[in-house]
C-alpha cells in the first residue's frame, strides 16, 4: 500500500493542476495513526499529505453529496465504496459530470480493537509487511495476520472490483469475491428460537447510546431531514430506558434502506459500541434475494430498488409466519 | 382480596378508506358483530401506512396491528398494496427475526363486498391476539435487563 500511496499523491496533485479537478476527497492522518479520517484537499500541494494505509476503511462517496456540488471533485474510491457511489447517482442526490473517480485497489482494512483484542498494548504503530502486520508497542514489536485482524466489513468483502470509476491505482483491477459467507451469522440467528433471538438482540440494542453515528455514517441515509431528528415524531432520540424506543430506531433505520442498502459495512464500523448492525441489514437483503430475486443495490447506477417496484406474484406477507415456529 | 385482571387486548386495524373500511361498513350494517377491542384506523390506501405507524402503535400500547386493504389488483389506486405486500413481508419477517411473536401482525385484504371475511378476519385475529396474550416484548418495557 505504501506504493499505491505514493501514486495516489503524486496523481491527485497532477489532477489539480492539470485542471482535471479542484479538489480531491480522501483520507487524511487523524489524531492517532488507526483513525485516518475523510478529507478535502485543494492543492497540489496539500495533497502530498493524504494517506493510503490499512486504517482506511471510511467510505468517502456520502461526502460528496456535500461537497462534489460545485467544481469538479476528485474522491478516492475503493472498491466496496463505488456500490455506494452507484446508489447515490440511482437516487439523484450527487451528478456524475462533477466528479472524477479515482478506484483505489484494496486488501482489506484493519480495525484495530481486534488488534488490542489480542491482548497487544500500547500499540503505537502497526506498518503492512505483505500477508502480515507489524505490531509496534511500546514494549517491542509483534507480528500478527492481517487476516485475523480484518474489519467485519473486509472478512466479508463481496467484491475487490470497481463497479464505477475513470481510472485506477493501480491500474490493475480486482474481481468479486464469490464466497464471502456474508449471511452466515444471518443464518445462525434464524436457526435460533424466537426467545434467543429476542434476546440476541435485547442484549445488542441495549447497549445502543443513540449517538446516530450509523445514521451519519451510512451512504444511504441522505434524506434532508430525518425523522428521527423531527421532535414530533414520538421518537424521543436519545438513549433512554424505553428499550422499544430502541429497536423501532433500529428498526426503522434498517428498514429505511432495505432495498437501498449496498452492504458497505459503515453502520457497524462507526459504532461506538459494536453494535452489529450489519446483521440487520442483511437480513433484509437475505430476505430480497430469497423473495424477489437476487439483488445488489449498487452494482449499476439505473436499477429500481426491489421495494419501490414489484410483480403480481409476490408473496403474501403471511409467507413469513408460515415459514414454521422457531 | 385478589382482583383477577383480566387481559383485554387493544388492536389496532388499519383499513384503507376504498375497500376495507367500506367492508367494515357493511359488516356494521348487516349486524356481523367483531369484538370492539378492535380501533380502526382509516389511511387512503394501505400503501399510506409505513413500518412506523405500525412499530407507534406497538409502542403506544397496542397488543396486535393488523392492516387492511383491497383485493392485490383492485387497488384504488391500481398498485398500491403491491407495494404494501412487499413493504409488509420485510416488515414482519424483522420483527420475526427481532424475536417478536409473529402472530402479533397482519395483512388481510377485504374488499367492500366482504362484510362477512371483515368480520371473521378481526374475530379471527382477535382470538389469536388473546392467545399470545399481552404485548410484552415489543411494548414500552422501560427497563433494561
Ligand atoms: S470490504 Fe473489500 S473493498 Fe471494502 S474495504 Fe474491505 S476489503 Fe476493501
Ligand atoms: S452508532 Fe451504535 S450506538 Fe450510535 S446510534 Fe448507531 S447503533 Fe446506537
Ligand atoms: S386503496 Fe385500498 S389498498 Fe390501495
Amino acid at each position: 500500500m505504501q506504493e499505491i500511496e505514493k501514486t495516489l499523491r503524486s496523481r491527485c496533485a497532477e489532477l489539480i493542476n492539470n485542471g482535471t479537478c479542484d479538489k480531491v476527497i480522501a483520507w487524511d492522518r487523524g489524531e492517532f495513526f488507526y483513525d485516518n479520517s475523510p478529507a478535502t484537499f485543494a492543492c497540489a500541494d496539500c495533497a502530498q499529505k493524504l494517506v493510503y494505509d490499512c486504517f482506511c476503511g471510511a467510505n468517502l462517496s456520502k461526502y460528496l453529496i456535500q461537497y462534489a456540488k460545485e467544481g469538479k471533485t476528485a474522491v478516492l474510491l475503493k472498491p466496496c465504496d463505488t456500490y455506494s457511489f452507484n446508489q447515490l447517482l440511482t437516487e439523484h442526490r450527487i451528478s456524475r459530470e462533477n466528479i472524477y473517480v479515482i478506484g483505489v485497489g484494496c486488501d482489506g482494512m484493519v480495525d484495530i480493537d481486534k488488534i488490542r483484542a489480542m491482548g497487544i498494548k500500547g500499540i503505537t504503530a502497526v506498518k503492512e509487511d505483505g500477508e502480515d502486520l507489524v505490531v509496534s508497542t511500546l514494549y517491542g514489536e509483534k507480528t500478527v495476520k492481517k487476516a485475523d485482524c480484518l474489519l467485519e466489513k473486509c472478512v466479508s468483502c463481496k467484491s475487490k472490483k470497481h463497479y464505477v470509476f475513470d481510472e485506477l491505482i493501480p491500474e490493475a483491477d480486482g474481481e468479486d469475491v464469490k464466497e464471502n459467507g456474508r449471511f452466515d451469522m444471518v443464518e445462525k440467528l434464524e436457526a435460533m428460537t424466537a426467545e434467543e433471538r429476542f434476546e440476541f438482540w435485547q442484549e445488542q440494542l441495549s447497549k445502543c447510546i443513540r449517538c446516530n453515528a450509523c445514521r451519519n455514517a451510512c451512504p444511504a441515509c441522505t434524506c434532508r431531514k430525518c425523522v428521527f431528528d423531527n421532535p414530533h415524531s414520538g421518537v424521543a432520540s436519545k438513549a433512554n430506558a424505553d428499550s422499544f424506543e430502541e429497536k423501532m430506531f433500529h428498526i426503522v433505520r434498517a428498514f429505511h434502506v432495505a432495498g437501498r442498502c449496498t452492504d458497505c459495512g459503515e453502520c457497524s464500523r462507526v459504532c461506538p459500541q459494536n453494535i452489529p448492525l450489519h446483521l440487520l441489514n442483511r437480513k433484509f437483503i437475505k430476505e430480497i434475494n430469497e423473495f424477489y430475486g437476487e439483488y445488489q443495490a449498487g452494482e449499476t447506477a439505473d436499477q429500481r430498488g426491489p421495494l419501490v417496484n414489484y410483480t403480481t406474484e409476490d408473496a403474501e406477507p403471511t409467507a413469513v409466519s408460515d415459514r414454521g415456529d422457531n | 382480596m385478589q382482583v383477577e385482571k383480566q387481559f383485554k387486548p387493544k388492536i389496532v386495524a388499519f383499513c384503507c378508506n376504498w375497500c376495507s373500511y367500506a367492508g367494515a361498513d357493511l359488516a356494521g350494517s348487516s349486524r356481523l358483530s367483531y369484538p370492539a377491542d378492535v380501533k380502526i384506523i382509516r389511511v387512503p390506501c394501505s400503501c399510506r401506512v409505513n413500518p412506523l405507524f405500525i412499530l407507534r402503535a406497538f409502542e403506544r400500547g397496542a397488543d396486535g396491528v393488523i392492516l387492511c386493504g383491497c383485493h392485490p389488483g383492485d387497488c384504488h389506486y391500481s398498485t398500491g398494496n403491491y407495494y404494501t405486500r412487499r413493504r409488509m413481508t420485510m416488515l414482519f419477517s424483522m420483527l420475526d427475526y427481532l424475536g417478536v411473536e409473529k402472530g402479533r401482525t397482519r395483512v388481510e385484504w377485504v374488499s367492500a363486498a366482504e362484510g362477512v371475511k371483515f368480520s371473521t378476519v378481526m374475530n379471527n385475529f382477535v382470538a389469536k391476539i388473546y392467545e399470545l396474550g399481552e404485548n410484552v416484548k415489543l411494548g414500552d418495557l422501560r427497563c433494561k435487563k
